[in-house]
């Protein structure tokens, strides 16, 4: 049972990453239409760019983080927006969503030959010690990641539902016509959207460069979890991708403990093919027709 | 205007098969070895060519059915004795199956479901492949795999074995250039222009996507199964999710829709990096940075861009005189 609760908070706290980067794939989704296959590469990429300036550049860790989190956010939340999304979104989504692939491509390999390909040591916020409570040891890290993104997210919804501006932003998701006529500068609400997102994946990288290591590869995985999460929650709710990234980080972390480490991955594959076939809006979604 | 481009597609694609027959001459087995694998990839190019360029369709697996049709061979030749023929046939008419098995539950729902199904179902394939020791032989691979024997001619070494490429790639060019022709293809055509009118002629919406989804899957297990005798030993490690997307981005290269486009994708993914050997392992970066120039100034990729040249240079001469008719 103690096992079993371990697990239970490892699964938390990788599911609340994932749940960082799906939920900035769903808004950037809901805003845009578009899907962005590289989202597991911008998780990747601020972890490298932080420890570039550090090793390269010879920062102290502090400068380095605050360096790299805005220099990220300036090249793919705004300049992604503006050099790739905005002059490829008249030909449709299909060739954005195509595009986003071939970036994937240049973050990964451009973070492996212009970095490092070895899995490289990140700085953690916490210390890396485990405590003992009611007979479950308990890793530090975990809990901080917990924390820190339970914090981030409710910070994003009451943002989002309570302030004019994340209101603005909802209505120009829903109904981008309407709300132009509204008078909702609809272009910076999207822009807004990108930025967030870009945002929400450096602090994913951080919370999961010190356990995961950070590595040119480590998008794979997360960018697949990040879409698993955003597809089994529901592809139109921030709370969606947040139960979504929690569920599949639990099974994730219960599956590598009870059925095979080396199918681990397999299980929250089948759990999103269950998914497709029995409820395809996802688990807290609400039913629409939207073509991509 | 139709019949006579597809008729130049005819006519180029059998020419550029006796080119590339006697082509290797003086190029040793290093280059043969890479203009096979030009016409190797470009065999599962155009498969996805049918699914996205003609369908519509984002299949994120090509290169996992690519390796479903490689080890698909590789077993039935090496540990069954089977000839290349049947494996040959076996390899696409398994990866036919898979596609429709795959392709069924996720267009029942929404097209761009496909891209999510077909992400899971490459991962799982790498992980069968990589975990399943007792069949495939691990990350150890499955070396050894024997070069086929067509007609009694032994096709062991480069060249013999590249002109074998060479007849096989032109086949199944001509089998999707003649179906792109047909009423079928006329009806994927359509789907992809307009789905909705498409389904108020008649066009059976779902069964020509999942029919397109599963042909181009075949057609990866054919490529699969002319990979495996080329290089004579295959891992799980070229048909990882990252190879699907770069097929698709050769597909877009070249000029999705475009039949030759193809051809001209797998050019520019295939043999460019051997040009770009300079930039050591940048290639995938400018490769991939060409594709992004090339969706944000013509979406229809290299052939697009040649096109809309020659429309433009064929226009000049007339000066001032509006267009007298669409060329397009």
């Amino acid at each position: 049972m103690a096992e079993f609760l371990a697990y239970l908070i490892a699964g938390l706290a990788t599911g609340a990453i994932y749940a960082l980067a799906a939920i900035g794939f769903t808004l950037v989704w809901q805003t845009s239409q578009m899907i962005n296959f590289a989202q597991g590469e911008f998780v990747m990429l601020p972890a490298i760019l932080i420890l570039a300036a550090v090793k390269l550049a010879g920062l102290p860790v502090w400068a380095a983080a605050i360096l790299g989190i805005a220099a990220f956010i300036a090249l793919f939340g705004w300049g992604f927006k503006l050099v790739i999304v905005d002059p490829m979104i008249r030909h449709g989504v299909l060739p954005l969503a195509i595009a986003t692939m071939a970036l994937s491509i240049i973050m990964k390999e451009g973070a492996k030959d212009g970095f490092t390909a070895e899995a490289q040591r990140f700085p953690s916020l916490v210390p890396q010690e485990t405590v003992s409570f009611l007979g479950i040891s308990i890793s530090l890290q975990h809990i901080a990641i917990i924390i820190v993104a339970c914090l981030a997210i409710g910070t994003l919804q009451w943002f989002v539902t309570r302030t004019k501006t994340g209101r603005q932003m909802q209505a120009s998701a829903q109904n981008p016509n309407v709300a132009l006529i509204l008078g909702i500068p609809v272009a910076q609400m999207v822009m807004l959207t990108f930025l967030i997102n870009a945002a929400l994946a450096a602090l994913a990288s951080i919370l999961i460069s010190p356990i995961y290591l950070a590595k040119f590869s480590n998008g794979e995985v997360i960018g697949l979890f990040a879409f698993i999460a955003a597809i089994v929650g529901g592809f139109n709710q921030v709370r969606g991708a947040l139960a979504g990234g929690l569920i599949v980080g639990v099974i994730d972390s219960l599956a590598a403990a009870y059925i095979s480490t080396s199918y681990r991955l397999a299980v929250p594959l089948v759990l999103l093919v269950v998914i497709i076939l029995i409820k395809p809006e996802g688990l807290f979604g609400r039913k629409e027709e939207r073509g991509v | 205007m139709n019949t006579s481009r597809f008729d130049a597609v005819f006519a180029t694609l059998v020419l550029g098969a006796v080119i590339l027959w006697f082509a290797p001459a003086g190029m040793g087995r290093y280059g043969t070895y890479v203009l096979s694998l030009w016409l190797v990839t470009a065999v599962a190019v155009m498969g996805l060519n049918l699914t996205l360029g003609i369908a519509g369709l984002k299949s994120l697996a090509q290169a996992a059915f690519m390796g479903i049709g490689a080890y698909a061979t590789a077993l039935l030749t090496t540990k069954a004795g089977i000839g290349w023929l049947p494996a040959f046939a076996i390899s696409g008419a398994l990866c036919f199956a898979v596609g429709l098995l795959l392709g069924f539950p996720a267009l029942r729902v929404k097209a761009h479901y496909l891209a999510f199904v077909t992400l899971a179902f490459s991962t799982l394939v790498w992980l069968v492949l990589r975990n399943e020791q007792w069949l495939t032989g691990g990350v150890f691979g499955i070396s050894n795999i024997p070069r086929p024997m067509i007609f009694g001619i032994k096709t062991d070494n480069a060249l013999p074995f590249h002109r074998f490429v060479v007849v096989v790639t032109l086949l199944l060019a001509l089998v999707l250039w003649w179906l792109v022709r047909s009423p079928w293809g006329r009806a994927f055509l359509a789907l992809r222009e307009n789905p909705v009118r498409a389904a108020s002629l008649g066009v059976n919406i779902r069964a020509y996507t999942l029919l397109a989804f599963a042909i181009g899957s075949a057609y990866a297990g054919f490529a699969g199964a002319l990979y495996a005798p080329l290089v004579e030993f295959i891992d799980p490690s070229p048909f990882q999710l990252s190879a699907s997307f770069f097929l698709l981005l050769m597909v877009v290269a070249g000029g999705s829709g475009y039949q030759l486009g193809p051809f001209v994708g797998a050019l520019l993914g295939v043999v460019l990096p051997e040009w770009l050997r300079f930039t050591g392992g940048l290639y995938l970066i400018i490769f991939a940075a060409i594709v992004i120039g090339l969706l944000i100034a013509c979406p229809q990729g290299v052939l697009g861009l040649l096109e809309r040249g020659w429309i433009a240079v064929r226009r000049r001469p007339v000066g001032s005189n509006p267009p007298i008719k669409e060329t397009v």
